[in-house]
């Protein structure tokens, strides 16, 4: 059995409004990411993935909060905690995080070798600059990435290299748990891949034990994870092994996703892109049934009404449908 | 035949050149090209190799340093502002960041009043305006009921982009240059307005040149591409021609960088 480094049990997090109306952006989401492994979150815009970003870290400030389920991350139950706490103890050494817009992350008046020494120093208040300056400069060459850039400004730096940067930033006390939160959708094809390579380094180069990919991106998510969990509406529908999600997908909106993918490979110009159509339900009046069901092609008429559970398919896959297995993949063999 | 068709906009060493002296940068480097009618043509390229630039000289807005640009065969005249007006009646363009292509004072029913106005239709009666404006929303799947009284900020990416759409549906260009169009947006939002440009497309019969440094998607909408590096064109033809066997190892390098599905990505390449 391999050492769990996240576990999440059943975890809701909720944003308040002003006008004090809770909407639940992520509900009962369970989750497990081992040791050495990295855990893919698909869903499109608005569906709760960086609120779930969010939520592991802890990250409750006005106007989310926390409202049931378990946190734990190595063994250490962080649920519940005081958010600064969560930003002193363990935030950068436990888990960290790369946020969706790099490009604003770094103030621009400040080198790079600043950012570090503040990280470093919010964990060990002695250490000295000359160390710290030593410390980066063996974690940057470790990296891969040019030692000159760690005194220069970030408007100095291209887009790419920012990126880099701050993903270097974030995993330079080793976390266990690194979050990467659409960390290549700001950039262009070739730097997009030069990202991804660093990223997949960074699990054999020692400074991250697991890894959490969130994008819309399924055929990166595909390449570059072990296990996807694809998100609808702040709920879980599905939960396979990466090849499974993508070439043999379960569920209705994984399906769907699929029919959106653009590849540059032979014969895919006959095939139509299917959009799903309609829109993503407003989460401050959930639907009572599958909350799918609006823009579902295989609706059933109970499906409006009684909510459906995570049905598991064994082998550690998982779907929300009240459809089973063998209905479905019947359903899609005759679409095609 | 691409051959057969009539041309619809072309150019001859087509240079923009920013900067003077030490900071001089050329931007777009005698490029020479001819987009015929009724084609889609795809620009591809990495962020800085010119891309917009070139994007932005087609639709005047930046004067080219040196070149000419033909219009269906005639040289462009935009010297003054009145031919540069008659100019943008038949070249529209789609850009990149949603947020920031409509003015922010401007209800939507404005947006769309003023593409009415364009097409001649100041004198119609206000009922007719109406039935314009819903069909066209009903084109791209937005309700104009729920649009009329709100400003563009309180729209999603996905719908600012779909209104940008219902505009080009009201204007009817002859030529419509998208600047990344999809880039902002979700893989889910992306096959839809993919979509929605392609049926338009068929409807008008217009021109679209698309811009993008996703060399997928410009597989998928395109019957010419065009490979950009550096403010120069490396490599172009057609779609199956150029992404299937390519000739310039700038090309090759560019198909790699996608992630694909049914075969392995190489990474140790960049």
């Amino acid at each position: 059995m391999a050492e769990v480094m996240l576990e999440v049990r059943e975890l809701t997090s909720k944003y308040v409004t002003r006008f004090r109306e809770n909407v639940y952006a992520v509900e009962h989401v369970s989750l497990k990411v081992e040791k050495g492994k990295s855990l893919g979150i698909a869903g499109e815009s608005g569906c709760g993935k960086s609120t779930l970003a969010l939520s592991l870290m802890g990250y409750y400030f006005a106007p989310l909060h926390y409202t049931s389920g378990e946190i734990i991350i190595d063994g250490r139950n962080i649920s519940g905690m005081d958010p600064d706490d969560i930003r002193k103890s363990i935030l950068g050494t436990e888990i960290s995080y790369i946020p969706q817009s790099a490009m604003n992350a770094l103030n621009p008046t400040q080198k790079v070798i600043h950012f570090i020494e503040d990280v470093v120093q919010a964990h060990d208040p002695y250490k000295t600059k000359k160390e710290i300056h030593e410390f980066a400069k063996e974690a940057f060459e470790t990296l891969g990435l040019p030692v000159e850039v760690l005194q220069k400004y970030p408007v100095e730096l291209s887009g790419g290299m920012k990126q880099r940067t701050v993903i270097a930033i974030s995993v330079i006390l080793s976390p266990k748990v690194l979050i990467a939160d659409e960390p290549s959708s700001a950039l262009d094809v070739s730097s997009q891949k030069m990202v991804i390579k660093m990223l997949k380094n960074l699990m054999e180069n020692g400074f991250i034990k697991s890894m959490i990919f969130i994008t819309h991106e399924l055929p990166l998510l595909y390449n570059v994870t072990d296990d996807i969990m694809v998100m609808y509406a702040g709920q879980i529908v599905e939960k396979a092994t990466a090849k499974e999600a993508v070439l043999d997908p379960l569920h209705p909106y994984s399906k769907g996703l699929m029919g959106s993918i653009i590849v540059p490979e032979r014969g895919l110009r006959d095939v139509k892109l299917t959009a799903i159509p309609g829109v993503p339900p407003n989460l401050k009046k959930p639907p009572a049934g599958c909350r799918f069901a609006e823009r579902c092609k295989y609706v059933q008429p109970e499906c409006k009404v009684t909510s459906v559970p995570l049905h598991d398919a064994g082998g550690g896959r998982a779907y929300r449908c009240i459809l089973s297995e063998k209905v479905l993949r019947e359903a899609y063999q005759h679409a095609q | 035949m691409p051959s057969e068709k009539s041309s619809c906009l072309s150019g001859t060493g087509l240079t923009k050149v920013f900067g003077s002296r030490r900071t001089r940068t050329v931007a777009v480097d005698h490029v020479d090209f001819d987009f015929h009618e009724g084609e889609v043509v795809s620009i591809v390229g990495e962020s800085g190799s010119g891309k917009t630039t070139l994007a932005k000289m087609l639709l005047g807005l930046i004067n080219p340093t040196e070149g000419e640009i033909y219009f269906e065969g005639k040289k462009r005249d935009i010297r003054t502002q009145k031919k540069k007006k008659q100019y943008w009646k038949s070249i529209q363009a789609i850009f990149q960041d949603p947020y920031s292509s409509y003015n922010i004072f401007n209800r939507i029913d404005a947006v769309l009043l003023d593409c009415i106005y364009m097409r001649g239709g100041r004198k119609l009666p206000r009922a007719k305006k109406i039935e314009i404006m819903t069909e066209a929303c009903s084109f791209v799947n937005l309700k104009f009921e729920e649009l009329t009284n709100k400003y563009p900020f309180e729209l999603s990416g996905g719908q600012m982009q779909r209104l940008m759409i219902a505009r080009i549906f009201l204007l009817k260009p002859k030529i419509l240059l998208a600047d990344e169009p999809t880039s902002m947006v979700d893989a889910c939002s992306r096959a839809t307005i993919l979509d929605m440009l392609m049926q338009l497309r068929d409807e008008i019969g217009m021109t679209v040149v698309f811009i993008t440094h996703d060399i997928g998607l410009a597989y998928y909408v395109s019957d010419v591409v065009y490979i950009m590096e550096h403010g120069k064109f490396v490599e172009s033809g057609s779609a199956d021609e150029v992404i299937l066997h390519p000739k310039e190892t700038y090309t090759q390098r560019l198909i790699s960088d996608v992630p694909k599905i049914h075969e392995v990505w190489d990474l140790s390449t960049v």
